[in-house]
């Protein structure tokens, strides 16, 4: 019953289109913030060391961009390693990328 | 699901304050921490710290027609400056014009002001979501918001400078920028007939308040009906080309196949390609988690936000027969064919396990399918949500 009532005071609410009316004024004021700092290395996993990753990969982004992904195969991950390269300019070592698949796909 | 690679993620990213874990609801590794340590923020969802991508949580849309500056969701591509003086801010306004210009945000604001209440959404939004899955930032669907923008036309900035004949896109880009020299610095070009329209703003202003830094403080564009990849932040830079920007960020990437929804087989070839512009209709369920279990009621509240891609919501429906009948829902206040619309409906739902589909429709006859559409990339998430509930 309670719900009833409350879904009919619901229906009671306007529905008319409600044009916004402020004036803002553009900023004045220095803005300056700090970032933080919350995610740390990549860890070994299953005893494969996640040297190269870190030292290759954690330049330009922490590490959970790594870690939010879905599964995917060691060839995806060498077309991510890919594009890195060649369109982000990110300076991985070729010595490195076995490496660092191994560590990607040992999961 | 909690699996070793999620406790691995999650301890990563767990500083010693206290956090809430959060399931997005993937099929595999949707867990995630929230975070009250980027400024300017509240409780978000940290889907990586650098460059930050912060996602609102799904409680917020329950609460607010306008999504709080504190919690609206955060998308970097590339290092930006974390001190801005915004007196000492200038946008410059260049290539095929009449009169180059250095504009102030003093300049700025002897322009006509316009306020839009709009939706700005990640073409990714619910990404994670897809199946089979696909590589990228891997948002739920709190990769959105709606906000008032304030700010003046980008026409009327242009008509400063003086389009030239010929002009084909007007090409925007911020203060953001890589870290190595070869990487493509972003910014995208709107086509100039959308750049021309009354459509597009600068804003300086959401919801009442400066732009927080992490939402592109002090200018951003805002391209309302269209995905957030447009709505360049921390504005800096505008120029007027007379021929086709060919850059990374236009010319391979943000790109969608070639039909409507953005739909392909994940077993087909790719196809052609176009960038990703307008969103869709979509319904979000937001006073009901996936897997909630709730007493039988003779009425059970459903309630929810709605966006109507570039035309207003005209319906929201409701079935929790997988679609076989509907139930129209009342719509909430109507802040604009740009903004999100609150709606509110009842379902009888006897004892047992239901699916509980909430489908929008738009002023263009728009309506969301009942399949999730996919491509390789993970854009324009467009089908419905359905909300697992129990009655017990």
């Amino acid at each position: 019953m309670r719900a009833l009532l409350l879904f009919l005071a619901a229906l009671a609410a306007p529905a008319n289109l409600v044009l916004p009316s402020v004036e803002t004024p553009p900023p004045t004021k220095r803005l300056d913030i700090t970032l933080p700092d919350t995610e740390g290395l990549l860890p070994e996993r299953y005893g494969v060391s996640a040297e190269a990753a870190n030292a290759n990969c954690l330049a330009c982004h922490s590490a959970a961009m790594i870690t939010a992904q879905p599964r995917l195969t060691r060839v995806q991950w060498a077309e991510t390693i890919t594009k890195m390269r060649t369109v982000y300019g990110a300076p991985i070592d070729p010595a490195d990328d076995a490496a660092i698949l191994d560590w990607l796909v040992a999961d | 699901m909690l699996t070793r690679r999620t406790l691995i993620a999650s301890a990563l990213a767990a500083p010693a304050a206290a956090q809430t874990m959060v399931d997005l609801g993937f099929a595999d590794n949707g867990m995630r921490t929230t975070t009250r340590d980027f400024p300017q923020k509240g409780e978000m969802i940290l889907q990586r710290s650098s460059p930050p991508l912060l996602e609102t949580p799904l409680s917020v849309f329950d609460a607010h027609d306008f999504t709080p500056n504190e919690q609206f969701f955060v998308r970097w591509h590339y290092p930006f400056p974390t001190s801005i003086d915004p007196a000492a801010h200038r946008l410059s306004v260049m290539g095929h014009v009449a009169k180059p210009l250095s504009l102030s945000l003093a300049d700025l604001a002897r322009l006509p002001r316009v306020a839009v209440a709009a939706v700005n959404q990640c073409a990714g939004n619910g990404r994670g979501l897809f199946n089979p899955r696909v590589p990228g930032a891997q948002w739920g669907n709190g990769a959105m918001g709606n906000a008032l923008w304030e700010g003046v036309r980008l026409k009327d900035v242009l008509a400063l400078a003086g389009v030239k004949a010929g002009a084909v896109a007007v090409r925007c880009a911020g203060l953001d920028a890589p870290l190595t020299e070869s990487a493509p610095d972003y910014a995208k070009a709107l086509p100039i007939d959308h750049a021309l329209g009354e459509e597009p703003i600068i804003a300086w202003a959401m919801n009442g308040q400066p732009l927080p830094l992490l939402n592109g403080f002090p200018l951003r564009l805002v391209v309302p009906g269209w995905y957030s990849t447009w709505w360049v932040k921390m504005l800096d830079s505008i120029e007027v080309l007379a021929r086709p920007d060919e850059g990374f960020w236009m010319a391979k990437a943000y790109l969608q196949p070639a039909n409507p929804l953005a739909d392909v087989s994940p077993a087909s070839p790719a196809g052609d390609r176009v960038p990703v512009t307008v969103m869709r209709p979509r319904a979000f369920v937001t006073n009901l988690t996936n897997g909630a279990r709730l007493p039988p009621d003779p009425f059970t509240i459903i309630r929810g936000i709605a966006l109507g891609g570039d035309h207003g919501v005209t319906s929201v429906e409701l079935s929790a027969d997988n679609g076989a009948s509907w139930l129209t829902t009342r719509l909430g206040p109507d802040h604009g064919r740009f903004a999100f619309r609150r709606f509110l409906g009842v379902l009888h739902l006897p004892r047992g396990r239901h699916a509980v589909i909430a489908r929008a429709r738009n002023a263009a006859g728009v309506e969301q399918p009942l399949r999730q559409n996919w491509n390789p990339s993970g854009y324009n998430r467009a089908g419905v949500e359905p909300v697992q509930v129990e009655i017990a």
